[in-house]
Formats: structure tokens, sequence, C-alpha cells
């Protein structure tokens, strides 16, 4: 946290659970004493478009919404994505990004639009702190392509001013009960996962 | 109690502790989780989804009559479509308290147009409220059913995309009864007939005067003084975005936005060096001031186009030079980013309808839903979108004029049909039109999150109903030519336009398959592509499948062949028949040599 406030804006894909991310952060901030802000936009987004969330934690919060440029945690679920949104990131900024690549059928289809080539590598090179994290694969591992934003939100956990055991009593009330052993261990993944032991 | 509230579940919890009684709805992003949280969480108020905004209205102005207090919400268009009741409700007053939210979509995240409602309550001269918070939006929805009885008044509540979906803490209160009224005839009040109307017009122009004397006095219109020579004026989500980026000017913030409080914003005007006025979208506090004969300036520094944000706030302060500088931007944007639009789903039912219109190359008038989407790359099917319902009425102007060689054709779905889309197929018959009109029927209000509508065969409140049959109340209209294909099955879908539109007099063709989200996932036995025999023609990329993805082999012009996600692919089969090599099959019946 720097000046008392943090601002986490969360990306991705429609479906890959941005929402329900937000949601554990936003309730967590809550009940750990901070005045919280969040936002996101509902609807044509629901369908395969980009959705992002923005998480605003502090003493007093007045915007629902982070000013461009001033995000000082960026977590994305899709590469691509992480991509598109790093300026909204301070220069001193944690990106915490998930190799997962969703190539939409716009692309597929297209002989001039391309995805890009290295994502992630291209975020390293404009920023200096960028965490990847082979999410989708852990994920397999685990037996639930579903827990990627779960991986996420336990990198997070080394980055957020709230404690280790809150962070487990949100994802027991906001999981549904039978993924709610898959989500704990995706979390422990995740949290295992920090800026030191990814550029060692 | 404390609890983490979108400005949406605010407005609900605010209905129940205003001891509402009624409220009604019909979906529109971004109001419908209004009415959705009052049906899962405040259950003893009686909500409901009506056909359309207009009569959700009307229910709410016979409850009003009848003595309860009623909440109506809907999205800004929405209030397009119940201008009519809400003018002349304006003349007659209530009973019980009547509070209408409009929930207005600057920047168009989920609309066909960015109008500004607040015009909407000057128009009327109602009363508005404009909350700027979750707190505030739910406090407001009380002061409203006040002001509603106080001034026997509808009362405007102006929310916006996003107040009603960002989340705040909220501190919730015990709910209250409301009024114990009862209905009382009184036609010169309520019958508006010219000579009943023109006294009540009269009661209007007096109700104002007394609102411009209350709007001076409500803590609603409160000063922030910082000790500054600067005065900012502003309201709604605009006022947060200014407190964050310039939190030492002094402020005057607007929560009773119509009438505007004059003669407290010239005090402050006064008392001023220089006042600028932040206002999302246009200039509606600017333009009464001036008009009053106050010198403040705003739109030439914000623009009245999009969303503002503390960013673009922050850009305007500094061009008017009250502000020296903006946080830096750090990192360059990237440039060249491929778009990512909403695309319909993976099995969408659409998708068939879709297919077989662009490949017939018809004018194909569109409607509002998910299926508006067909209008993107690389379906390209969709000539039109302007309202709800407007896909028939156009399509019977286009074809009366011939506009189109290859003919005319309208989509539309059926929860939009209900809507607005009867009214204009009794124009097709009438008119005898030779339009042909497609109703995508997937049984659900599906792009604003699979609603119960008329047809669904229950209540917003999760009560059995009557299920409204398309085919008898198309046929009862007078449709003579009427059809059902399965929109999976594209060559008979395909078929039946060409066969329709060859006939004289309007066609119906319902595509009927229900949604592959709701009210269940449909999830068949997906299928695979066989890369021996995929030629990577594409023609399975054209078809905007999100399942259908670039392999990383290529034929022998190097042009990528296709792979299918199969947690994706719900085995819906269009793309399996359109391949022209046969190299879509069934996961099962996949052999791996």
């Amino acid at each position: 946290m720097t000046d008392e406030s943090l601002n986490i804006l969360i990306v991705g894909v429609g479906g890959q659970g941005v929402l329900l991310a937000s949601e554990i952060i936003s309730e967590a901030a809550m009940k750990s004493g901070y005045d919280i802000k969040k936002s996101e936009v509902h609807g044509m987004s629901q369908r395969g478009g980009i959705v992002s969330s923005h998480v605003k934690i502090a003493p007093k919060v007045y915007s629902p919404t982070i000013q461009y440029g001033q995000a000082d945690v960026l977590m994305a679920f899709e590469q691509a994505e992480g991509l598109r949104a790093l300026d909204w990131m301070k220069s001193d900024g944690v990106a915490i990004v998930s190799t997962t690549m969703l190539i939409p059928a716009i692309v597929t289809s297209s002989k001039k639009l391309t995805y890009p080539e290295d994502a992630v590598g291209e975020m390293k090179r404009k920023a200096e702190r960028v965490i990847i994290v082979p999410a989708d694969k852990i994920a397999a591992e685990l037996g639930n392509p579903r827990v990627v934003n779960t991986i996420l939100l336990g990198v997070l956990s080394n980055y957020a001013p709230f404690e280790y055991d809150l962070w487990i009593e949100m994802l027991k009330t906001k999981v549904k009960a039978r993924f709610v052993e898959v989500n704990l261990q995706a979390f422990e993944r995740g949290r295992n996962i920090k800026l030191s032991s990814v550029e060692a | 109690m404390r609890e983490l509230l979108s400005g949406n579940e605010a407005v609900a919890r605010g209905a129940y502790e205003a001891g509402v009684r009624l409220a009604a709805s019909y979906p529109g992003t971004p109001s419908t989780e209004i009415l959705e949280t009052l049906a899962a969480q405040y259950r003893s108020i009686y909500s409901q989804w009506s056909p359309n905004e207009k009569v959700a209205f009307e229910v709410a102005i016979g409850a009003s009559i009848g003595g309860a207090r009623a909440l109506v919400t809907m999205k800004h268009v929405g209030l397009n479509v119940a201008a009519d009741p809400f003018m002349t409700f304006a003349y007659t007053g209530v009973n019980g308290g009547l509070v209408v939210v409009s929930a207005d979509d600057p920047e168009m995240h989920s609309s066909q147009n960015e109008q500004d409602n607040r015009f909407y309550a000057r128009f009327a001269q109602v009363p508005m409220l404009e909350p700027s918070d979750s707190q505030e939006s739910k406090d407001m929805v009380l002061t409203a059913f006040e002001l509603s009885e106080t001034f026997d008044t509808p009362v405007m509540l102006r929310m916006s995309t996003r107040i009603s979906h960002s989340k705040g803490i909220v501190e919730l209160s015990e709910p209250n009864s409301g009024p114990d009224k009862k209905f009382v005839k009184d036609p010169a009040k309520y019958v508006m007939i010219p000579a009943n109307a023109r006294k009540r017009h009269v009661v209007v122009a007096e109700r104002l005067e007394k609102l411009r004397q209350f709007t001076e006095e409500t803590p609603l219109n409160f000063v922030e003084e910082n000790g500054s020579k600067i005065g900012i004026i502003s309201g709604g989500v605009a006022y947060q975005y200014a407190k964050e980026v310039a939190p030492d000017f002094d402020y005057l913030k607007l929560g009773m936005s119509y009438p505007l409080p004059l003669k407290k914003i010239a005090e402050f005007i006064k008392s001023h060096d220089r006042v600028v006025v932040v206002e999302e979208l246009e200039p509606f506090y600017e333009d009464q001031i001036k008009a009053a004969g106050f010198p403040v300036e705003g739109k030439k520094y914000f623009g009245n186009l999009g969303e503002l944000s503390p960013y673009r706030v922050a850009q305007g302060l500094k061009e008017a030079g009250v502000i020296d500088e903006i946080k830096a931007v750090a990192i360059a944007p990237e440039p060249d980013m491929f778009p990512r639009p909403p695309v319909l789903c993976p099995g969408c039912p659409h998708r068939g309808a879709f297919m077989a219109l662009k490949k017939l190359k018809v004018a194909v008038t569109g409607d509002i839903g998910c299926y508006t989407l067909g209008v993107l790359q690389p379906l390209n099917a969709l000539d039109t979108c302007i309202c709800m319902g407007a896909s028939i009425g156009s399509a019977i102007g286009m074809e009366k004029v011939k506009g189109s060689k290859k003919g005319t054709v309208a989509v539309i779905g059926d929860s939009t049909f209900l809507h607005s889309g009867v009214t204009g197929l009794m124009d097709a018959v009438y008119n005898n039109s030779n339009a042909t009109i497609i109703i995508l029927d997937n049984r659900a209000t599906a792009m604003t999150g699979g609603q119960q509508h008329p047809g669904t065969g229950l209540t917003l409140m999760g009560d059995k109903a009557y299920e409204i049959d398309i085919k008898t109340l198309v046929t009862a209209l007078g449709v003579k030519n009427f059809r059902e294909v399965d929109p999976y099955d594209y060559n008979t879908t395909l078929d039946a336009i060409k066969e329709e539109m060859a006939k004289p007099g309007p066609s119906v063709i319902v595509a009927s398959r229900p949604c592959v989200l709701m009210p269940k996932r449909i999830m068949d036995e997906p299928y695979v592509v066989d890369l021996e025999l995929c030629n990577g023609c594409s023609a399975c990329f054209r078809i905007s499948c999100p399942a259908i993805a670039t392999s990383t082999e290529t034929n022998e012009h190097g042009h990528p062949k296709a792979e299918i996600d199969t947690t994706l692919c719900t085995g819906c089969t269009l793309c399996a028949q359109i391949c022209p090599t046969e190299a879509i099959i069934l996961k099962s019946q996949f052999v791996e040599v």
C-alpha cells in the first residue's frame, strides 16, 4: 500500500471470474476496516468481451474508478489483456499476469489482426515489476481450468494488507461449496509465487 | 449494519426501507439488478417484470393511485418508451409515493445511445435526485418517497452506469411501513380530460415554485468549504471524480438537481473567484445557471461525449488553468492491439440464422439483444439497430420502397418481440407488407442475464405463469405464412428463409432453440477437428464461434488449420454442417491414427 491507499485493476475476458475475484478483495478490504469502492461494467462484456474491475482501497475513497495510470497492482487473467491494460499501472506498480492466452474469433478469422507474439515478455520490457504466473498450467494440474482467478488472488495476497485467515474465510464464503477445496489449493499455489521467486 | 452494495442493490434496499409495496420494470442495463435484488432479498415487496417500460410505469401508477408506495425502474432509453405515462402522471401527481429510476449509460457500455435523461425531469417538471455513490443511492430513495408524497409528484432518481454498477459501503437502517393509504375517487385529479388537465397544469406550475424553494434549503444540495478561491459545482459520479483529483477546492454538491438551487448557486459563485461546473454528458446544470445570468464555465473543458473519469476531469481542470499538473501516466499504451468485442457464445442458436442471412445477402433490419452482435465481423449479418422493436417497422418501410433488391428480413428476439414487436407485426399484416420476420426465440431475455418474460412461463418472483405462445399470437394477428425452424439445422433454416421471402404478404419464421446459458447451461458432446481432413479453408472461422481456434498446423499455402476447444464446444454441429471436407466430427467418433 502506498499513501495508505491501494488501487487494484483486474482485467480478463468474460467468464474468467474477474468479478468474483474483485468481490473477494472488496469484502476483505471492508472487513479489514478500510473504505472501499469497486466498479465494473456488466452487460455486453459478458459475451466474451473484455471485463475489467477497479478496486479502490483507502481510509476514504471518492471515485469508484482508478485514475488512468495510477493502479498499484494490475491483475491480468489473460496475457494480451495484461499488455493492453499495462498503461493503467504506475511505473513502480506490480503486474500479476497469467500466461493464459484466449485468442478471439475476430483474430482467428482475420488476415490483418494479430495476437501479440509474446505479450508477457513485452510486459516485462515495459514495466519493472511483472510477475508471470503459469496459472493456466497450474489450474490444469489442479484439474479445474476455472481457478486461474484464485491462483492470482494467492499471488496478490503477498501484496495486499489483509490477514491470511481473512483470505481463507472469503474463499470459503464466496466460492460454491463443492469447489472450495480446489480453490484453497489454487490459492496456496499462487501464494507461493512472489516477485523474487520469479526473478531468481 | 454495514454492507458492500452496488448502487442498484442500494436502491433496492432503499425501497425496502421506504416501505415500497410494488416495484415494476423491464430489464435493461444498467438498471436490471434493482428488481432482481428485490425479488431475491426483499420478498415482502411485490415485484414484477412487465413486457415493457410503458406498462411497468402504468402498473406503478396504479399502485400509487391505489395508495401504495411504488417503484418503477428502467434504463435511460426505457424512459422514452414510458415517456407517455410519465409526462401526464406528472400532472395528476400521486397518492402513495412514486419514484422512477432512470439508469443512464454514459459511454454506451451496453446501449444504443447516451441520452442524458436529466432533461426528462425538467421536461416533465418533476423533482430529480442524483446520487453519487451507493450510500446516497439508498438514502435518496427514502428522501424521494417523502418528496413524492409531500409535493404530490412522481420523483425521478437518476442513476448512471458507474453509480449502478459500483459497490461501496452502505449503512443499513430498519424498514418503515410507508403510509397507510387507500384509493379515493378523485376524477378531477386522476382523469386527464382537457378540462381537468388544464387545472392540473396550474398545480404543476405552483408545485414547481414550491420545489424551487425546497431545493434552496434541502441538505441534498450542500457546500463544502476548504478555504479555496476556486469553486466546483458538481453532482452524480462526476462529483466523486472531481473530489478525487482536486480535493482542496470548495464544492457545491448537487444532490437535488432539478429544480436547481439557483440562489445557493449564485451565492457560491459570488463568494469564489472562479467557478467550474463538472458534469457528465450534457451541460444540464451549466446552461440553466448561465440562463439565470451567472458566469460559470464547464463543458468547454470537459466535453459532452462519453463517460467522464478522474483522468478526464483532471485534464479539464488543467485546461481550465485551476490545477497545475496531473499525476503522470508512466507506461505508454500498447499500440495496435486487436479488438476483443463481445461475441455470440459457443452454441448460440442465433448463429445458425445469421449464417443463413449472410449467405442470402438480404437487407437485415435488426433489433436490441444478444443477436445485435450478429453485426460484427466475421458474421456481418445485420444492417440496422435503432431501438426496441424497430426491426419490424423498418423492414416494412424498406420493403415498401424496395430499398433492397434481394429483399428485406427483420430479426427480433422473443423478449423484444413481446416488448414492442407485436404492434409492428400488426402493421405488417394490416398494410400487407412483403417483409419476412424472423423471431429468434431462445426463451429468455438473454443479453441482460436471462430474465423471465411473458413467454417463459415464470414470473420475476418465481411463480408459474401462463406461457404466451408465439405461434398462437402471431397467427391470431392474421399472419398466414408461419413456420418454425431449428436454427441448428443450417440448410433447413436457409431454405425456409428463401421460401418465405418468395411468398407475397408478411411471413413469420420462429427460429426456436433455448439459450445455451440460461435457464440451464447446455453442453452436449463436443466436436473435434480431424487435421488429416482439414484443408485450412477457414469456412469455420467465419461463423465466429469462440470455441474454434487456429491450429499450429497449416495447409500447403501456409494457412492455419482449425482446432476446437472441447471445453467450450457445446456440440451445436453448425461448424460441422458447413465444413466442406467433413473434417469436424464428434469427439467420440474421432480415432487418432
